[in-house]
Formats: structure tokens, sequence, C-alpha cells
């Protein structure tokens, strides 16, 4: 084995992984990863790297295009897009409000987060401005309220313990969601700012959280499991955040 | 169609592949080639020939970059979870892989992606970047390294819950 006369340095095992090396020194690089054991597990250990992205990744280049991304239907309306600001396209079309969002929206392919945050949100402002019938069942027949929506909606519906944000339970009551059965709660604080929160089938297993506002309302949504849910309540987003936190970290709990 | 546009309908996948592994969220990830799309769309006409792979890989980076910034302005999403992965058998370390991803810096990822996912040279990088070919050698070095070392920082502790 001839050792290299100039030694090969860690840019040059990049560039021989990356195939940049000059063509005259890959026999160099070659011979001393042969007696560089170090050198050439670490060559080893990028090339593994490249087949893991690899294979995690290219499916999603071999999945077919969706429709909002065809280039025919983006030409066609001038649309206002907000650049850099994609969060807020996504809220978009949840300004619409519940039916009429359906009729404009059918061409733009709703997100279920859309479709989620926008059923959720037409739900809170219908029933937090109730005084005498806010809720189905009342908050003090917990057991009773949890048992109930877990058998109508078919998944383990908790009222989460949310005193550590100075909220009570005031109750629930059973929704019609996007594909079933909705389950929605409320809550309410000693000055009488009410919080909601909306769970129903989501056609995806997990998603992050993002936050939505309109009208003065402000929502979380995630999905976890198969399950969507929306928090709604102040726009003020660290509150939102902290009553969103509590109600995951009991869910996530509460499943195991 | 154009010419034009034939040739940047025929990066769409790849673009997704990238945007995906970029920011993980798929709802995000699609959000961000379609803006890129249309901004191609609309500088049709100020492009003046070139690259239109490295053109669009361009577009969509700096797009993220605007969007990662209007994010830390306004705090309006936050990871809590993992992102589904995609449905193959080798789940779990494809969930490995976009973790170790995740703990990079933003430069440092982007760079990963494109040398070793998206198959550009250093040089294509450099510029898409707008940093000499010497930055992106070191950017890529330190990812690397990252990379390797939260991979094999996972594996014990997965092997101790078995």
């Amino acid at each position: 084995m001839t050792e290299p006369k100039i030694p090969v340095t860690e840019d040059e095992l990049h560039a021989y992984v990356d195939n940049e090396l000059p063509a005259e020194r890959k026999g160099d690089v070659e011979a001393w990863l042969e007696t560089h054991p170090e050198d050439a597990e670490r060559v080893h250990s990028w090339r593994a790297m490249a087949e893991a992205l690899h294979a995690r990744y290219d499916s999603v280049a071999n999945e077919p295009v969706p429709k909002r991304l065809e280039l025919e239907r983006l030409v066609r309306p001038p649309r206002k897009w907000v650049y850099g600001t994609i969060a807020a396209s996504l809220f978009a079309f949840v300004a619409g409000g519940g039916a009429g969002w359906m009729a404009h929206g059918a061409a733009a392919t709703p997100s279920v987060f859309q479709a989620f945050t926008g059923d959720a949100l037409d739900a809170h402002r219908l029933y937090a401005v109730e005084v005498r019938h806010p809720v189905e069942v009342p908050g003090s027949e917990r057991d009773h309220l949890q048992a109930w929506l877990t058998k109508r909606c078919g998944w383990a519906v908790r009222a989460p313990e949310l005193t550590a944000t100075g909220l009570k339970l005031v109750g629930g009551r059973l929704l019609p969601g996007p594909s079933g059965p909705a389950s929605f709660l409320m809550y309410e604080s000693a000055s009488g700012e009410r919080f909601t929160i909306y769970t129903a089938k989501a056609n995806t297993e997990t998603t992050q959280m993002r936050y939505a506002a309109q009208d003065g309302q402000g929502a979380l949504f995630w999905a976890d499991r198969g399950v969507g849910y929306v928090v709604s309540g102040s726009t003020d987003r660290e509150r939102l955040t902290q009553v969103a936190k509590l109600v995951y970290d009991q869910a996530e709990k509460a499943g195991g | 169609m154009s010419a034009f546009r034939q040739s940047v309908e025929a990066m769409i996948p790849a673009l997704r592949r990238y945007a995906r592994a970029l920011v993980r969220d798929a709802d995000i990830a699609d959000d961000l080639v379609q803006d890129t799309l249309v901004r191609a769309l609309r500088s049709e006409r100020l492009f003046l020939g070139g690259d239109v792979r490295s053109w669009l890989y361009t577009i969509l980076t700096n797009l993220n970059k605007n969007r990662r910034r209007s994010l830390a302005r306004r705090p309006q999403f936050m990871p809590l979870l993992e992102n589904n992965p995609d449905a193959s058998g080798t789940e779990a370390e494809g969930r490995d892989i976009a973790r170790a991803l995740a703990t990079l810096v933003e430069e440092q990822r982007a760079v990963l992606l494109l040398v070793m996912l998206e198959g550009l040279s250093y040089r294509e990088v450099a510029e898409i970047q707008g940093v000499p070919i010497g930055t992106v050698m070191s950017r890529l070095a330190r990812a690397r390294a990252h990379v390797k070392a939260a991979l094999e920082g996972e594996r014990p502790a997965l092997r101790r819950v078995k």
C-alpha cells in the first residue's frame, strides 16, 4: 500500500463522497482509506446517511403532484399571495366561515387544518356567547359527559383538568363534525373568559400545532393518533398556548 | 406549454421532496413549493436563461428563510409533535433521520439536503446560498458530523427501551 505523498484532508473526503474530487486525486483517497479505518468509517457513514435520506424522502417525489401545484391552476387566477407568511395564507379561507368556505374553497384542496378549525371556530362563536344554554351536559356531571361523548364519538373523550390556568369545566355537547360526530367542551374562568375544545376524527395521523385567528377569536389546531383537536378562545397566543398545552399533555397521558 | 414552463413543471417532484425534508410538515412544504412556483411563473419574463433548477431551489430557499423570519416574529405554530412518517418499512429509520435533520441549523440543513438528497454541486449550492464554496463545504462538514452524532446518539436509547 503506497501512502499518498500529500495527506488527504477532511474536505477531500467529503469531495470524494460527493464526486467533487479531481479525478487524479481519487486513487490517492482510495489508498488512504484502506490504511485509515476511521476515515473509511466516516465515509461509509456519510454514504449510509445519503441512503437513509433517499429512503425517507424519495417517496415524496414519486407521489402524484397535488392538484394545487399544477401550473395551469397556478397561472389562472391572480390570487393574492402573501410571500413569506405562508402560515397566514392557510387561514385565508377560514375567514370565510363554514358553508361559504366549502363553496369557494372547493378548488383549493381544503386541508384538514382549514376545515377543522373553521368548524371549531364556528361552534365556539355560536356557543361561547350563550348564557343560559351553552352546553347539553353540565360540568357537574363530568363522568356522565365523558362516557356519553366517548360512546357517541368512538374515541376516549376526556374533559381535561384546566384549573391550573384558572378554567373550570362548564360542560359539553355533541356536534356534527367533518366526518362524523365531534365533541365540544367548554371551560370558563372566574372573569367569564371562555375556552372551548373541539375534537373530531381527522383523516390525518399527526400534525404540528398551528394557530389561526379571526374576529377576535384565536384557535390552535393539532391532530394526534387520528383525532383532531381545536382549542379556541382568546387571541392572546400565550394564554391560548398555555391552555392548549395542558389539553395536549393530558390527552397524551391518557392515550398512553 | 413553453419550454420554460416545461422545465419548471419537471422540477415539481424534486422541489416537493426537498421542501418536505427541509420543513417536515407536509402542508407547509407544499405551501412553500406552491409559492415558489407562483413566483417563478411570475418572473418568467425576467428569467434570462441559465439553470432553471438552481433558480427554483434558490427561490424556495429564500421563501423558507422569510417564512422562518416571520414565524420568529409571530410565534404562530409550534412543533410539539413528531410529524407523521411516511408509511414505509424503514419507518423508524426515517423518523431518526428526520429528527436528526431537525436539529440542524437552517443553512446546514439546506446544504446537506441540496448536496446529498438533490445531488447539486458545491458550486450550485454556493450560488443558491450566495456564499463562497468554502462556506458550503464547512457547512456540509458540520452538518454531516452533527447528523452522524445525532443518529448514533439515538441508537443506544432505542435499544434500551426494548
